[in-house]
């Protein structure tokens, strides 16, 4: 069956991808961050995400090899 | 409070993708469906750190995000008595001395534990109330949610409500139990990681804990307690007029922290279905154990923040408001979303929603795989349509009738939304009767477990009597200053409870010593008809006890246990 980390791995990925480069793209905008007090959480958020996407797949990965 | 706020592509982006996956989920295991097994049970497959996250997730419903939010900023961090008293023990309980029974029983539903310990008609009794209190339980929250969505994001009431149940449909309908479970799990990271950047940034804002003590403290003053009740536990349960949440410490531990959780961890089947889903006794029993150790932590995620929320209420400058503009009163269900609001920027905002809407998901899930489970194997099954010699056939026929299940039990709750809608209080008046079913289930199954003696008959006459109990006293007692007869008193008052919370404490708690007490008494003048034989694998002292704590000693469950057992006290002492 489906092994669960793989779509769990791609979501996050895809969207800590997006988040990151909405966070580079908007860093300069001082309007933007007002809100979080100038701090930079898509970011934050994105890298985030990203590493979590790619420690699911990479987790998925080492199982196989192992197998 | 500035009425609706404009999400940007980006934020519709990040929902439109995480619809994709849900549905996806849902479609690779289509072809798995084979049968009604694999479709309603999720074919007993799932690794237990799957089934554990899904567990909590399912618990983890858009009400339950709403509500200790809103509970947070209302009564502080008493709001915790709801995690560590409230839900731990009965957690571990359940896990340790319930799953054998319930996994080793090979039953497929609590009702159907019921029916194999007892007799027809308690399992009758029993799925009958399950599966009415289901659908409206999911009703309910479609109706909660979709309201916040009109009244905050300007989205169309009837558009939400529609749109929202048939993602839900679409992936339950295609990969049934599996892809509920498998959203769930997806669903408990989007809403912890949803909500974090809330967490950070409102505590980043008030300086960390101990600005958040300093900057309560002339609040709480200010309401009459003492400078730190919001931000302590048990410290000021001596008294109820000296906590935020007005009961006792007695209250608490026998109310909460005994019947209603025990109640509600313990004979869901919303819940204890996911752990029925493991894949071996072992897993079964890690499952609770497994949701356990994110449940302790949860309090951080959706309570503190709620409590940061009370400081920005009370200070002019911040521009944050719950106040609902139609009454003047604060609305403490949109804490959680104008948090959203106040601190996060295009981007993070639609991972913010993104988290409500899955928490509002998994929720609904939860409800529509339970319905389809109960009313397949333990109404339709039993009663419509038994099953026959051809297995084959049988197997194909159940698993039309769990789909349909399916369909019927999401259009029976978007009905149940919009009756929501035209009778906000009867609904909330038949949630709270609903709730009542609960206390006196437990005292049934834990008696039926645990004492071999106890009979079919006696089990039948307590959970109705429970029941009844429940019924009369919420009739005639009432919470202080109550104005409709939803809150109760209907049928005159005899006892005013200072706060609604106690009542329904002191409800519950009538309710299962009724039931435990009748059940005892009837058991012993009743004749016992199941016989040890027939008995065994259902009741504790007839049952081998091999094979159910396997694995390294690190991996067992019971060394789970403990764990979970003392982070679950560290945590108390801390915030005592």
């Amino acid at each position: 069956m489906l092994d669960i980390r793989i779509p769990i791995g791609l979501l996050f990925a895809v969207l800590g991808v997006l988040v990151l480069a909405f966070g580079i793209a908007t860093n300069s905008d001082p309007e933007m961050y007002v809100k979080s007090m100038q701090i930079n959480i898509n970011l934050w958020s994105g890298v985030f995400m990203t590493l979590f996407g790619a420690f699911m797949l990479i987790w998925v990965k080492m199982t196989k090899k192992a197998e | 409070m500035e009425q609706t706020f404009d999400l940007q592509w980006i934020d519709y982006a990040i929902m439109l993708i995480y619809f994709v996956f849900v549905l996806g989920i849902g479609w690779v295991l289509k072809r798995y469906m084979k049968d009604a097994n694999a479709f309603l049970e999720a074919g007993r497959s799932m690794p237990a750190w799957v089934a554990g996250l899904a567990f909590i997730s399912t618990n983890l419903g858009a009400l339950e995000v709403m509500g200790m939010t809103g509970s947070g900023a209302k009564y502080g961090m008493m709001t915790t008595d709801f995690y560590w008293i409230g839900a731990i023990p009965a957690m571990i309980f359940l896990a340790i001395f319930m799953m054998p029974f319930y996994y080793g029983s090979k039953a497929r539903s609590v009702p159907e534990y019921l029916k194999l310990r007892f007799d027809e008609k308690t399992r009758g009794l029993n799925a009958i109330l399950f599966a009415v209190m289901t659908i409206l339980a999911s009703g309910i929250s479609m109706y909660a949610l979709a309201i916040l969505m009109e009244k905050v994001l300007g989205w169309d009431f009837n558009l939400s409500l529609i749109l929202s149940a048939a993602i839900v449909l679409g992936y339950t309908y295609l990969g049934g139990l599996s892809s509920a479970i498998y959203n769930e799990v997806l669903q408990f990271f989007i809403i912890v990681i949803g909500l974090f950047p809330i967490v950070y940034l409102s505590l980043h804002e008030v300086g960390g804990w101990h600005g958040l003590k300093e900057s309560l403290e002339p609040i709480v003053t200010n309401k009459g307690f003492a400078a730190d009740a919001f931000t302590t536990t048990w410290k000021y349960s001596g008294a109820a007029k000296s906590n935020p949440m007005g009961v006792e410490w007695y209250s608490i531990a026998a109310g909460l922290g005994f019947v209603l959780s025990f109640g509600y961890w313990c004979t869901n089947f919303l819940i204890v279905q996911r752990a029925m889903a493991a894949e071996s006794p072992v897993a079964a029993r890690k499952t609770p154990l497994i949701g356990a150790l994110p449940k302790m932590f949860i309090p951080f995620l959706i309570i503190v923040p709620g409590i940061v929320a009370l400081v920005l209420m009370n200070n002019p400058t911040s521009g944050f408001s719950i106040t609902d503009p139609v009454t003047g009163q604060p609305n403490y269900d949109l804490t959680i979303i104008m948090l959203l609001k106040h601190y996060l920027p295009a981007g993070v905002l639609g991972l913010g929603l993104t988290a409500l809407l899955a928490s509002f998901m998994s929720g609904m899930a939860g409800n529509v795989s339970a319905f389809n489970t109960v009313w397949t194997y333990d109404i339709y099954q039993s009663y419509i349509r038994p099953v026959t010699s051809d297995k084959e056939a049988d197997s194909k026929h159940y698993l039309k009738v769990g789909r349909l299940a399916t369909i019927f039990g999401v259009l029976v709750s978007i009905a149940a939304a919009y009756l929501a809608g035209l009778f906000g209080n009867i609904m909330d008046f038949l949630q709270t009767i609903f709730s009542m079913i609960n206390a006196p289930l437990f005292a049934v199954i834990a008696l039926g477990m645990f004492w071999k003696r106890t009979t079919g008959h006696a089990a039948f006459i307590g959970l109705l009597a429970g029941f009844t109990i429940a019924l009369l006293h919420h009739g005639l007692t009432a919470p202080m200053g109550a104005t409709t007869l939803v809150k109760g008193g209907w049928l005159g008052i005899v006892h005013v409870y200072p706060v609604e919370m106690a009542q329904n404490f002191w409800t519950a708690i009538f309710a299962f010593v009724t039931s435990a007490s009748l059940t005892i008494g009837l058991s012993l003048t009743t004749k016992k008809i199941k016989t040890d034989e027939e008995l065994v694998g259902l009741v504790y002292s007839l049952t081998p006890r091999s094979g159910m704590n396997d694995g390294k000693w690190i991996s067992r469950p019971s060394t789970l246990a403990w764990l979970v057992g003392i982070i679950a006290i560290i945590l108390t002492i801390l915030f005592w």
